[in-house]
């Protein structure tokens, strides 16, 4: 076993550090070592999306970061999504637009949708299939997902307009 | 909605938001892999290389001796079964084979199969021990194909299993076979249906072996206490069958087991029989310590899941005017590893859609080596529909006649018997194909060349089963619900929305919650289409229940007699206009005799199952074979639709899961029987770039068997996608598809056949 490691991250806006072995993922620190569930596993090799979290505002599948390779970067999980007991406006829509049905890839596509909003407000039904074609559900057949999506990029632009 | 346009229910046909939901959008749903214990070791399980061996000798003694390994245990750890059938809710389960399946005996059956597992302090140490654990195979042939594992001269995989024959005369032997069952339906005169007939058209189909593909893999953690007491957490379908499954195993008391539920991500039929709470177990035995296992992706694929590839031959008789008059259906379907594929229920839908005077249906269960078949929403029926589904279109095109039409003709409607015996009650067949039939959709044009559209039907039972409800009043006029059903797609809130209409309160004064074995009455399992129906039941009974309680309480408070007191409209009316709402009454509980706590239960065995129509427009590219859907309408008959929302979630769901079926999804595999793609990538699930947005038609033909009117509507919806995309593609290249998936090298032979014709 090779030595533990010391990594200084910026987790949802708070400086977190932590010890792990350079072969831990992100995803299993962030997960086993650092108590946030809320990020998901699902195949552990980067092809359903589950675990989807921004590294310096880019989503990455964490199952495909090593930890120590999140040095110094800011990273942020479902956990930071909501404001205090505020919902985002993609939770928001998720929930009104019943986007989800057993629930378990939802924290990735939210992350995914926190990116694709960040980069471009108001994306097409076909941009919004292309930029989520890489997080799998298997419950809902894409439609409310797809529906509440473009329904949190309106709730985003007016929230910015007020 | 009732006839005078006035909303018949308050609270049904409503779209709250689910009770979970917070939880779920937040990340702090706890899901299987969530669980948290002091003193917790990871197992990880080591899994045979070897579609077909014999296990001569196994060392863990080496795995033993690593630093930070606390246990190993193999087969030799689970108590023997003996030949024991056990009742297990969902039908009767022979206990040799499910022990062997969790851990194999004497021979490993599939690539995957679970040899040992091994308690570490962490996974990765425990990963590291499953590399020291020495096995010695003796290889032995496998056979993979359904047909093939007929044969005499098959490699057999079970020395125990001898073919259970129902509804013909036995065949006489005693040698092992592969063929566990052989089921037989016959109605009517067959020969003289197929004399009647103007057109008979005989076409043979084959299916691939697919997976249910729940994005959550199967996970266990499990404590065996001190004291003998065994506790399990994980995410299930059913806890009071993982239980059942998990003591019956382990040779323990059921009641010395309890499950707590997880929060379940996806199940679709696979989450019903245990893999890990008896590994787990036996781990945690052997420690004294709780013992989380989780599978990976590969071992999800590899050791849990398919439902079954298949071969199904069928006839079709039809007059010149397009009325059916016989049927003839071959299926066999491969039950992997142990017997037990859903031959039956396959048997029971091939023809289930349609009014067929005279019919034959002969089904087989046969095993391979492959992993041991499970229920994958509405198990049996995608295959049968696929088949029967596209022969009914060929002839349609033969006799020129609308595909609709065809089904509005001959389609099963209440009255019509079941070539498997049973006689339709008040069913929504027709009306699925009229709503198909009026919609934008279907009349619509399409809008360019190599285009297509298609049609298809399809049917499935709903359960029913046992289900039980507690709900307490508070003294603030909230109620507490408690159930035993897992939700996997919204049920909390469609359980407690009944509630509440029942009561006259709101979805929101309702908070359900979903509790362990030893917190509420036996539930059968969330599958089958029954939750909403019968937990909904249960619920609605418990409300009742809690109505006759506050209907005595006013009447002690008004100090009247109890029969002049009446429950209407969300509060109590007794003589002279007295009135109080829920609640006013739920205020004045204590100091009438404290609380109400209303039971329910629900026992029925059947309901009249659900049908589905399906329309779906493609365009098929020529140069690639790659088949892209352009348009998708679902029709189904859905009783009352309790939450539409989530309604219409399952229908597009399960459309979804269909189109996957119809054009990607597969296993492959090597001669050696080693699956080639046990990965999301290469083993491809619909992503939402593959697919257009879902539309659906609820159409509702209220089930009398339930008081607001519902039908199960999980599982129909995955049954018509292959056989209508089949027949769009037909439309729109000219090209019948017999086998599954309709993938694009199958799609490009099939044009190369047709152009070689020509």
């Amino acid at each position: 076993m090779a030595k533990k490691r010391v990594v200084s991250i910026k987790l949802n806006g708070d400086p977190v550090e932590f010890l792990c072995e350079p072969r831990q993922t992100l995803l299993e620190v962030l997960r086993d070592t650092l108590d946030m569930t809320g990020t998901k596993e699902g195949c552990s090799n980067g092809n359903c999306g589950a675990c989807t979290v921004l590294m310096d505002g880019r989503p990455v599948t964490s199952c495909l970061v090593l930890a120590v390779e999140a040095e110094g970067a800011e990273v942020r999980t479902v956990e930071g999504v909501a404001c205090g007991s505020h919902l985002a406006p993609v939770q928001q829509a998720f929930l009104e637009g019943a986007a989800l049905q057993c629930g378990i890839c939802t924290p990735g596509f939210i992350m995914q949708t926190e990116a694709l909003l960040a980069e471009n407000p108001s994306p097409t039904e076909e941009q919004v299939r292309f930029y989520l074609a890489g997080n799998l559900c298997r419950c809902t057949g894409y439609d409310k997902i797809v529906r509440a999506v473009m329904c949190a990029a309106d709730k985003r632009r007016a929230a910015m307009d007020d | 909605m009732s006839t005078n346009g006035k909303p018949k229910y308050k609270v049904i046909g409503t779209r709250p938001i689910r009770h979970d939901g917070v939880d779920k959008v937040t990340g702090r749903a706890k899901y299987g892999a969530d669980i948290r214990l002091s003193g917790l070791l990871h197992g990880i399980v080591l899994r045979s290389p070897h579609a077909h061996a014999r296990i001569v000798r196994i060392d863990t003694s080496r795995a033993e001796a690593l630093a930070g390994v606390r246990a190993v245990v193999t087969a030799a750890d689970i108590p023997p079964q003996g030949d024991r059938m056990v009742e297990l809710g969902e039908g009767a389960v022979n206990m040799r084979h499910l022990s062997a399946n969790v851990l194999a005996h004497d021979k490993v059956l599939y690539k995957g199969h679970a040899v040992a597992a091994v308690a570490a302090d962490n996974v990765h140490i425990a990963e590291e021990a499953c590399k020291l654990i020495d096995v010695e195979y003796e290889v032995l042939e496998p056979v993979l194909d359904v047909l093939k594992a007929m044969l005499p001269d098959a490699p057999v995989l079970n020395d125990d299993v001898r073919t259970d024959v129902m509804g013909g005369s036995p065949a006489a032997s005693d040698r092992p076979t592969n063929v566990a069952r052989q089921i037989i339906f016959t109605k009517g005169d067959v020969q003289a249906g197929f004399a009647a007939a103007d057109v008979v058209l005989e076409r043979e189909f084959r299916t691939g072996t697919v997976h249910q593909g729940y994005i959550e893999p199967h996970n266990a953690t499990a404590m065996w206490n001190a004291n003998g007491k065994v506790t399990v957490w994980m995410s299930t379908q059913g806890i009071f069958t993982a239980r059942q499954q998990t003591a019956e195993l382990m040779r323990i008391p059921v009641a010395d087991v309890k499950v707590v539920p997880m929060e379940i991500g996806g199940g679709f039929g696979g989450k019903i029989s245990v893999y890990l709470p008896p590994v787990a177990a036996a781990l945690s035995k052997k420690t004294g310590r709780p013992v989380k296992v989780i599978m990976d992706r590969s071992a999800v694929f590899e050791a849990t899941g398919p439902t079954p590839a298949s071969y199904i031959k069928i006839k079709l008789g039809v007059t010149r005017d397009g009325m059916i008059t016989a049927g003839d259906a071959y299926l066999a379907y491969e039950a992997g590893a142990f017997p037990g594929s859903p031959i039956g229920p396959g048997c029971m839908c091939v023809f289930s859609c349609y009014d067929f005077p005279n019919a034959r249906v002969e089904g087989y269960d046969v095993c391979v080596n492959k992993p041991r078949s499970n229920a994958y929403r509405a198990p049996g029926s995608t295959n049968a529909a696929f088949a029967i589904e596209t022969v009914v279109d060929e002839v349609c095109q033969q006799l020129g006649i609308d595909p609709a039409d065809f089904r509005l003709k001959n389609g099963a409607k209440e009255g019509v018997r079941r070539v498997d015996g049973p006689v339709y009650s008040r069913i929504g067949m027709l009306e699925t194909v009229e709503a198909i039939k009026a919609s934008e959709h279907y009349q619509s044009k399409l809008a360019g060349p190599n285009q297509g559209r298609g049609i298809a039907s399809g049917y499935w039972f709903n359960i029913g089963l046992k289900s039980a409800v507690t709900a307490t009043v508070g003294y603030d006029g909230s109620v507490t619900l408690i159930e035993g059903s897992t939700d996997i797609g919204g049920s909390r809130t469609s359980i407690a929305m009944q509630l509440a209409e029942t009561l006259g309160i709101t979805a929101e004064q309702v908070t359900p919650s979903v509790v362990d074995t030893d917190s509420v009455g036996y539930t059968d399992v969330t599958g089958g289409s029954r939750v909403t129906f019968a937990t909904g039941i249960a619920a609605i009974e418990a409300a009742r229940d809690i109505q006759r309680q506050l209907v005595i309480r006013a009447a002690e408070l008004w100090e009247v007699d109890p029969s002049t007191v009446t429950y209407v409209d969300g509060g109590v009316s007794g003589p002279d206009g007295k009135r109080m709402t829920f609640e006013e009454l739920a205020h004045k509980l204590p100091e009438t005799g404290g609380p109400v706590i209303g039971n329910g239960t629900s026992g029925k065995a059947t309901q009249a199952g659900a049908f589905g129509t399906h329309c779906v427009d493609v365009e098929v590219d020529p140069e690639t074979g790659k088949v892209q859907v352009l348009r998708y309408t679902v029709a189904q008959d859905v009783g009352t639709a309790i939450h539409p929302s989530y309604v219409e979630g399952q229908l597009q769901g399960g459309a979804v899961q269909g189109i996957g079926w119809a054009l990607n999804e597969e296993y492959w595999y090597d001669d050696k029987g080693s699956m080639r793609n046990a990965t999301y990538l290469d083993y491809r699930i619909p992503t939402c770039y593959d697919v257009p947005m879902i539309d659906t038609i609820l159409v509702e033909v209220p089930d009398p068997q339930h008081p607001y009117g519902v039908r199960g509507v999980g599982e129909v919806p995955i049954c018509p996608p292959p056989a209508a995309i089949a027949n769009a593609i037909a439309a729109a290249a000219g090209v019948r598809m017999k086998q599954l998936p309709m993938s694009p090298p199958r799609i490009m032979s099939a044009i190369w056949e047709r152009d070689a014709a020509k």
